[in-house]
């Protein structure tokens, strides 16, 4: 049986624009992967836990549900590898075991917090005892430890990175995160949509509008409400600049990070450009709650749309060339090719989103969903390592810039009464999307109750699947090439953390 | 290729943008209140600054790297980031301060040597912002380290950010 008919069989529990089915345990064990269908999010509330797939062949995305009788689901992550880390966080925030996982071990929770599951239906109070950190073992000739973190040597987010090493070679990497958990989804509780949205505006700063956006379109959906055309283009160009100045961001810091600094320097010129002219336009450099469920917080401003033009035009006038300054250094190719490969069967089994799927030859992107990105101007690479992530990078960047050209001229008009935003009805109802932000697929699902609120939700970054993925693809590789296989998978830490 | 590029470089204008507006002496005095006259000559005119991201949404850090761009260039006003805290003069410290990160930034705070300016950026480090009340944050970087200098926003924009830290500067001088 597949995976698809396996869910189909059960009991449907409605969800917009993609079905949520309520599995018994027996069939929920049953679902193991089949070809075409990846794994993309694994969550809870009180007593019960959904995953949601993608139907990579159908271009659809299925919802499951079960209930957690006593606490417990059966595991998914002997068949999903990707599940793994899921499913620890579901103990951790839900109080949800998963029986027969492959980690049990916590990843949010340090032990720090004042209660237990604090997601759960009774969060038990707990005195802050935080334990020492578990890691695996790693044994051989001459191994020893690099513990880095969670105060990085950079300007970034915390983490804790556990190296096992021998000599100059990485022989197992760990990653605990959570230090940056804030209670998100705790807060947003019981909140209407529009008060919630300006926290899935800071689930991950970078990706500020691609979280917003998912958000957005799911509590659209759950509501059955559409925003008005002016709104729905103004919300996707936004999302393309997000794109853009984080693409420019991730090319000049692994050239950084390779100790290359011209490129670092042009990019970084070029991305302030775009970040001033953004302030111009939306009021806000980042574009940090412009986007709202049922359209957008305001206008572009009236001088605007032109001022991104001018920064678009110096981007495309000047991307080919740092290209090309690219190529023509041997000591930065040295450094990028081959470095930091992943592994195309775990690439199979994880299916990462955004630039690390693509480029290690995956062909998704949320885009396809909606129509927004034609399946033939899909662009992947096939070489899996630091270069063909940054030139994947490349290549969108260059590709967002001919879509904004067309798109901001040509933007439809505002509706007679000028109104960006349609009211949300005080009602119930159930909602998901996927919006290909610049790290790949965010995620976010809602179900509200009869007045409108929020009763539970989940907001999931791509960068659920690209951590396990860096600890897989730095084995083997120098302890001095951490930084750049590091940066350019560029894995968010607060939207992990939630 | 190369000499053209050369020639160009020499007669175009630089790209970073001009130093903000002097400091309010107010603001000046006030900083300078916080630091004694032995601290003062020991700094001199430059900085080290050690950030700490106690939870941020990383918002704040897109924007402090933002400030080492051609275009505000801090290291021109001898501001420089260090990659340890026993190198720092200045602990810039992001995020609502998660509990989860309190007990690393009080042993990032004790490894500061003394002088030290604590300064929290951004509207979480200045008093949780909108992850006020969480049961996972404690509401600013105030909870567990003293605060000399607040640089609210979200996220304060690079002119801010410097203007805080030029204040700081002039402090010292």
């Amino acid at each position: 049986m597949t995976a698809r008919s396996v869910i189909e069989a059960g009991q449907r529990a409605g969800c917009t624009p993609w079905a949520r089915y309520l599995l018994d345990a027996r069939r929920w064990a049953a679902l193991a992967p089949s070809p075409g269908f990846s794994l993309l999010a694994l969550w809870g509330e009180a007593g019960v836990a959904h995953a949601a797939f993608l139907d990579e062949t159908r271009m659809e995305v299925l919802l499951a549900s079960v209930a957690a009788e006593e606490g417990r689901i059966p595991a998914l992550s002997p068949f999903w590898p990707g599940a793994a880390l899921f499913e620890r966080v579901l103990r951790d925030l839900w109080g949800i075991e998963a029986v027969g996982g492959t980690d049990q071990r916590p990843f949010l929770d340090h032990g720090r917090w004042p209660l237990l599951a604090p997601l759960s239906a009774r969060p038990p109070a707990h005195s802050p005892n935080p334990p020492p950190m578990e890691f695996l073992p790693a044994t051989g000739d001459g191994v020893h430890i690099i513990p880095v973190g969670p105060i990085h040597a950079g300007v970034i987010e915390p983490g804790h990175f556990r190296f096992h090493i021998q000599g100059e070679i990485i022989v197992r990497l760990e990653v605990r995160l959570g230090y940056t958990h804030k209670g998100t989804l705790s807060l947003m509780q019981g909140k209407p949509p529009r008060a919630a949205a300006r926290f899935a505006a800071r689930l991950s700063g970078d990706s500020t509008v691609a979280h917003s956006l998912a958000f957005a379109r799911a509590a659209e959906a759950a509501f059955g409400v559409e925003a008005p055309p002016r709104a729905l283009a103004l919300r996707v160009a936004m999302l393309e600049l997000e794109r853009l100045h984080n693409h420019l961001n991730d090319l000049g810091f692994i050239a950084n990070d390779a100790a290359f600094a011209a490129i670092h320097a042009r990019c970084g010129w070029l991305r302030e450009g775009l970040l001033r002219a953004q302030a111009e336009a939306f009021g806000h450099r980042l574009m940090m709650d412009r986007v709202l469920p049922g359209g957008v917080a305001q206008d572009v401003s009236a001088g605007g749309i032109e001022a991104i033009l001018t920064a678009l035009t110096a981007m495309a006038a000047e991307l080919p060339e740092v290209l090309q300054i690219y190529d023509r250094h041997a000591s930065l190719q040295d450094r990028v090719a081959g470095t930091g490969m992943m592994d195309a069967r775990l690439v199979a089994a994880f299916a990462p989103g955004g630039v690390v799927g693509r480029a290690a030859g995956r062909g998704f992107d949320a885009r396809l969903l909606t129509g927004d990105l034609a399946p033939r101007a899909l662009i992947t690479q096939q070489g899996a390592d630091v270069d063909a992530r940054w030139r994947q990078r490349h290549a969108e960047a260059l590709q967002s810039i001919e879509f904004l050209q067309a798109l901001l001229p040509a933007l439809p008009p505002a509706l007679p009464d000028g109104e960006l935003t349609v009211a949300l009805p005080a009602r119930g109802g159930e909602g998901i999307a996927l919006v290909e932000g610049f790290r790949g697929e965010c995620l976010a699902w809602m179900r509200l109750d009869g007045a409108g609120g929020i009763e539970a939700c989940m907001l999931r970054d791509p960068s659920w699947l690209h951590w396990p993925l860096l600890e897989a693809a730095v084995i083997g590789n120098i302890v001095a090439d951490f930084p750049l296989i590091n940066k350019s998978i560029n894995g968010s830490y607060s939207g992990v953390d939630l | 290729m190369l000499v053209p590029k050369l020639l160009r470089n020499l007669i175009s204008r630089p790209l970073t943008d001009a130093p903000p507006a002097p400091t309010p002496p107010e603001i000046v005095a006030e900083l300078r209140a916080r630091l004694d006259e032995a601290s003062q000559a020991r700094l001199g005119r430059s900085l080290a600054i050690r950030q700490v991201d106690a939870g941020s949404c990383n918002g704040c850090e897109l924007e402090i790297n933002a400030l080492q761009n051609v275009a505000h260039d801090l290291e021109r006003f001898g501001l420089r980031f260090v990659a340890s805290p026993r190198h720092a003069d200045i602990l810039l410290v992001t995020g609502p301060l998660t509990r989860n990160m309190a007990e690393a930034l009080t042993r990032a705070r004790a490894a500061t040597p003394e002088p030290c300016w604590v300064v929290a950026l951004g509207d979480c480090a200045v008093d949780g912002g909108v992850f006020r009340g969480s049961y996972a944050v404690l509401g600013g970087v105030e909870a567990a380290v003293p605060v000399d200098l607040l640089i609210p926003g979200c996220p304060p924009a690079p002119e801010h950010i410097l203007e805080g830290l030029l204040a700081l500067m002039e402090a010292n001088a």
